[in-house]
């Protein structure tokens, strides 16, 4: 079993974003993954940083973000965090369409864009603590890491 | 600028062509360009090309939202055309293939609003 992460931790700027997503990519690109696989997680890393900067931090710079991505073979582990609002009502949140900012022109499908792209999706949160969401996925097209002997 | 927004006034619509990622950063530009070209035109139609988009998230599929509820609700259509698989799956999850007229070129586009006027 051969493991590896990474550890990001940045300011909570919308610019941020893109550079969020391309480093988790750079991460995993020595599994070789399909531009589809690269696509989802790069789209799913993007819903979850936004999430952090609208509605945990509510657009305040002062917040941090942190990704961790854990890679177990060929298990990709996500966890994105932040220290701000939280979330009052989890199953609510995860509604496909539901947005607690319709004045922002959100689509309300962040969490349903998460929950369709991983295997697995879970949320730590606590109003006034933060968020903490951990995702799943196995990188399907990955190449072994290394060769078994007799293979 | 991780976005670029063209907007070109042609006699039936307006086409509004995107190119680069359309993400929460860049989605306030495409809301305020393109809210400003609708508010200003003639045109009651809008074509909106994804060719060249090589990303999109839920921002997206908001600010097309909205655009399309400002456009539908001055009495116009929104055709949206060129979007690649990626952007196909988010329209089918968010259900927005059930509203937005969507065509495969800009070639193709014109020509629906030419046989919807």
């Amino acid at each position: 079993m051969e493991k590896n992460f990474m550890t990001l931790r940045f300011a909570a700027k919308s610019e941020n974003e893109s550079f969020a997503r391309v480093t988790v990519a750079a991460f995993l690109s020595r599994l070789d993954p399909t531009l589809d696989e690269l696509m989802d997680i790069k789209t799913v890393v993007s819903e979850a940083v936004t999430n952090a900067i609208i509605h945990g931090y509510e657009n305040d710079p002062e917040g941090i973000i942190t990704i961790t991505a854990q890679l177990e073979d060929n298990v990709l582990t996500l966890i994105v965090e932040d220290q701000g609002r939280g979330i009052a009502d989890v199953e609510l949140a995860r509604q496909p369409l539901y947005t607690s900012r319709p004045e922002l022109e959100r689509s309300g499908m962040g969490f349903t864009i998460m929950e369709n792209f991983m295997d697995r999706l879970e949320v730590e949160t606590a109003p006034g603590k933060g968020t903490k969401v951990i995702m799943t996925k196995r990188i399907e097209s990955a190449k072994p890491l290394y060769n078994e002997s007799g293979r | 600028m991780s976005l670029q927004v063209e907007i070109e006034h042609d006699s039936k619509a307006l086409i509004v062509r995107l190119k680069g990622e359309l993400d929460h950063h860049t989605a306030e530009t495409v809301r305020a360009r393109m809210e400003e070209a609708i508010a200003d035109s003639n045109c009651r139609n809008v074509i909106l090309n994804m060719e060249h988009l090589s990303f999109m998230d839920s921002s997206g599929l908001g600010v097309i939202l909205g655009r399309y509820k400002q456009i539908t609700g001055k009495g116009g259509k929104m055709v949206v055309c060129g979007i690649n698989p990626s952007v196909h799956r988010l329209f089918q999850m968010s259900g927005l293939f059930k509203i937005v007229t969507v065509e495969e070129n800009e070639r193709s586009a014109v020509l629906r609003l030419e046989g919807v006027s």
